[in-house]
């Protein structure tokens, strides 16, 4: 079947096979291997995306229920010269070990951000459970995430600065 | 290690400074590529067909149903091995494919190629495998019994007839532990067109698989170039071939590039596990509490294959009493041959085995006594000019045991809690917990573990530091595989030369010798070394041939004069040098486990903070405090990443990883089902390092990444004795240890 969808605010078509997850069009049909195959089964957000506004896990959406969705994918969060600050605060707090579950994270992150721009660190916690990292033990991250909402904030990009 | 000047001003990006990845931005924006991202023009798909049973003979192999389907291009099993049929870093007992039997549960039987996954895979399924179940060997007091044992080390140091007038006595069971990488494993194998071929895979230790691999494949080492890999994690499961030979063998034949990716399910069975351990202990101490006597039998669950058990078992032998004084240690340490999933290399070597035992011990000890755990271990505590307890070596460089044990107890203890959070209760989300009911308990525990290869193991890493116009490059075959290697390598160059432009290339195995292997807590020390050496030698060629007294990105300086830019200076050709680094050579142990079998040593104690749920047997991990020996920490953000990570692997163990067997079966293959710890479950940690630089290691610097796991095991279970009166003798501690009551391990 041919299904068409909007990947990183571009319009792509793929043909796929009826047992085809998302995750293997965005990888295998499309070229995007930023998110990440790790357990198949949606336990350790490793394929994190943002799917029509939700972050799911890619391996469990059906390629077929991907038809007319917008995705947005690691790929696509920063822009041609800048990083995301996600992105950015990730690299300065350390938070990327061996890197493979950084994708995910980084893309549950910015959408946790956008969402809850001001989510305590119990909320932050709760939010990012879904995202197994076997590196860092999460300190790392966690402070990223600090970081990231410290400098979405003007006022504390100011003192940054 | 010889002195080191360190040029001036400060460089950037220099040794003690918390460098950034090379490769981090790459991983944040989904760029690096990791193997299971490769891709080659032409390319087919791998899958392996493997035997769920854990013992059978294999009575027939049927390819044709597999080769049949369209799509499929090669079926190859054990008879198509081309050359020697079995691998193994040291004993070659490992069949490439199951030959006549299968040993453990998910052994490979058969290797397909395909045009694309889906048809790989059904390719797999369709090859007829017919087996005569066997009783497979999974009982480890069995094993030795019936003298199924890869290695048995004893150790006989002192007075047998010694003994000290307090005696405690205690059997501790420690499970299988999952090093679980997030990347499974994955590989690209591309034929050159001349019978040759390379090669990506997981790996630590590129030339090590490049023995293993040429004797399989028949070929002439320098007709496999084993490339450097894009690994995503690794904690020892990569210390072994994986599907590298399946590969290789499948492209050879085919004359194209074949590409294989392990499911999860398949990585459980695909890498070797920690060791299942069975141990033990009589501790022995007079009324004041110093050690006379420890006797231990440890036996180490090694599955079907020797792998590295071999050394595992020297390590959980060789550090069976920790980091104390003893004259008087009798130990047995047996690596078993059983029919469970092969253990081989984690985080700690063997050393967490008998450090969880060893610590429980002191504990009961410091119990009998009626002294303080803290105290009991710093009255044994070793030291510099103490011997090893087990091989009676002599602690010749700094060993800051004391100073790791002050310095976690003097970090500031988490205050108590008493919200209503559910985040902060034992049971979070789940609400099954009142705070009225939550018992807080502290335990600690201290681990010791050698760096480097040990007993007379002739280990060295190479490294040539090239200098152009565009700066320094390092080239070595060392394996990064999230550490931070790269980091380090740089960092001592940059230091060395006084130039900020350093780059560190991975090379294959065409391209430079051996690195040695990505473990062991070896790189910092030995690749980090060898680009010392190679940097230093770079450096005074530099001086010399342009006339000054330093260096940095510009070129050579005499006082504040430029006196010939980079440019000039290699305008002949680049400046370089090789060196291939060895540390000091050490002994193999005698008959009864002694001599001076170890190079380095690095210790660290933590303490623990938990809360429990008595009703439920739930635990929350409130805090890990760490008090850790590093030598100098070269690039400190990374060392605290290194002990945070480390930390999550040892609370983990104690609380949740454990790979459930049945009779050699494998019953949670899944992340549903083996449980990691996630934000929720990861505790706070505080770390003080402790910096009494090592005499050979770069500018002082220890490999430092394995204490953080060892030690954080037996400290919270520790937390989790001390919050219930109850003995807990098993690692991971289970809900129902803690809600049935006493629990002692199996007799």
């Amino acid at each position: 079947m041919i299904v068409t969808l909007e990947v990183n605010g571009e319009r792509r078509t793929a043909e796929v096979a009826g047992w085809e997850s998302l995750l293997w069009v965005l990888r295998e049909r499309l070229g995007l291997t930023g998110a990440k195959d790790a357990c198949q089964q949606g336990e350790c957000g490793s394929c994190s995306v943002i799917f029509d506004g939700q972050l799911v896990c890619a391996c469990l959406v059906m390629a077929a229920d991907a038809e007319g969705a917008q995705v947005t994918t690691v790929e696509g969060l920063a822009d041609a010269t800048d990083l995301h600050p996600v992105q950015r605060a990730y690299v300065d707090e350390g938070a990327v070990q061996c890197g493979y579950c950084t994708p995910g994270l980084v893309v549950a992150t910015a959408h946790l951000l956008t969402e809850h721009p001001d989510a305590t660190p119990d909320e932050v916690r709760e939010a990012l459970a879904g995202n197994l990292c076997r590196c860092t033990g999460y300190g790392s991250v966690l402070r990223a995430v600090a970081a990231a909402q410290g400098a979405s904030d003007p006022a504390g990009a100011d003192r940054e600065a | 290690m010889s002195e080191v000047t360190v040029s001036r001003p400060p460089v950037r990006g220099g040794v003690g400074e918390s460098v950034q990845r090379p490769d981090g931005i790459p991983k944040v924006t989904g760029r690096f590529e990791f193997l299971g991202d490769m891709h080659a023009e032409g390319m087919l798909w791998g899958a392996t067909r493997r035997a769920w049973v854990p013992h059978a003979r294999i009575e027939r192999i049927d390819t044709t149903p597999a080769l049949a389907l369209p799509g499929v291009h090669a079926v190859l099993t054990q008879d198509d091995v081309p050359g020697h049929r079995y691998q193994g870093q040291a004993l070659t007992d490992q069949p490439v494919l199951a030959e006549e039997r299968v040993r453990y549960w998910g052994e490979a039987v058969a290797v397909v190629a395909a045009d694309d996954p889906e048809t790989a895979r059904r390719a797999a399924e369709a090859v007829v495998v017919e087996l005569e179940e066997l009783e497979p060997l999974t009982d480890l007091e069995l094993a030795r019994d019936r003298g199924e044992v890869f290695r048995h080390i004893p150790v006989r140091r002192g007075d047998p007839d010694a003994h000290g007038e307090v005696v405690v006595e205690g059997t501790y069971v420690t499970a299988t532990q999952d090093p679980a990488a997030l990347g499974t494993e994955a590989g690209l194998a591309i034929p050159d067109g001349q019978g040759g071929v390379d090669l990506w895979g997981p790996t630590q230790w590129t030339h090590v698989d490049l023995t293993q691999l040429a004797a399989c494949l028949a070929l002439d080492p320098g007709q496999v170039r084993v490339q450097p890999c894009r690994i995503g994690g690794a904690f020892g499961s990569r210390e072994d071939l994986s599907l590298q030979t399946h590969i290789a063998m499948l492209a050879l034949r085919l004359d194209r590039p074949v590409k294989m990716v392990y499911d999860r399910t398949e990585s459980f069975v695909g890498h070797v596990k920690r060791h299942a351990g069975l141990m033990h202990y009589r501790h022995e101490a007079d009324r004041d509490g110093h050690l006379v006597r420890v006797d231990a039998q440890i036996l180490l669950d090694g599955g079907p294959y020797q792998l590295t058990s071999q050394a595992v078992i020297a390590n959980s032998t060789f550090f069976a009493v920790g980091p104390y004084r003893c004259d008087n240690v009798f130990v047995d340490g047996y690596a078993l041959r059983t029919n469970n999933p092969p253990s081989g290399a984690m985080r700690g070597f063997g050393a967490n085995q008998p450090c969880f035992a060893a610590e429980a011990q002191m504990d009961r000890l410091a119990d009998e006594l009626g002294l303080d755990p803290i105290e009991l271990r710093l009255r044994n505590a070793i030291t510099q000019g103490d011997r090893l307890a087990t091989t009676g070596q002599l602690i010749e460089h700094p060993l800051p045991t004391d100073e790791v044990i002050r310095s976690v107890t003097a970090i500031p203890l988490p205050e108590p809690e008493d919200d209503d959070e559910p985040l902060h209760l034992p049971g979070g989300t789940g609400l099954t917990t009142p705070r009225d009911r939550v018992v807080r308990g502290i335990g600690y525990a201290v681990g010791l573990k050698n760096l480097e290869f040990s007993e007379g193991f002739d280990d060295f890493a190479e490294a040539r530091v090239e200098l152009t116009a565009d700066g320094a490059v390092v080239h070595t075959a060392a394996i990064e595989v999230g550490q931070g290697m790269v980091t380090v390598i740089a960092q001592v160059v940059r230091s060395v030369l006084g130039m900020s432009r350093v780059e560190v290339a991975f090379d294959h195995t065409g391209q430079i010798g051996s690195a040695g292997s990505t473990s062991a807590s070896r790189q910092t020390q030995m690749a980090g070394n060898a680009a010392l050496e190679a940097a230093t030698v770079v450096r005074d060629k530099a001086l010399e041939a342009g006339g000054g007294d330093h260096l940095d990105d510009a070129g050579v300086w005499r006082g504040d004069t430029l006196v010939t830019s980079l440019a000039a200076l290699t305008a002949d050709g680049p400046i370089d040098h090789h060196v291939r680094y060895r540390h000091r050579p050490t002994d193999e142990p005698d008959a009864d486990g002694q001599g001076e079998l170890h190079v380095d040593f690095c210790v660290a104690a933590h303490r623990a903070v938990v809360d429990v749920d008595p009703d439920l047997g739930l635990v929350r991990v409130v805090e890990i405090a760490i008090g850790q020996d590093v030598g100098r920490a070269i690039n400190p953000q990374q060392v605290h990443g290194q002990i945070e990570g480390g930390i999550a692997q040892g609370m983990g163990h104690a609380v949740m990883e454990e790979v459930v067997l049945d009779h050699g079966v494998i019953r949670n293959a899944s992340f549903t089902d083996y449980l990691l710890p996630t934000t929720l479950d990861a505790p706070t940690v505080e770390a003080a390092l402790v910096e009494q630089p090592s005499p050979w290691g770069p500018f002082g610097a220890k490999g430092m990444a394995e204490l953080p796991t060892m030690s954080a095991t037996p400290a919270v279970v520790a937390a989790i004795r001390a919050a219930t009166s109850l003995p807990l003798t098993r690692a991971p501690v289970h809900p129902e240890d803690i809600v049935t009551g006493p629990h002692d391990a199996p007799e």
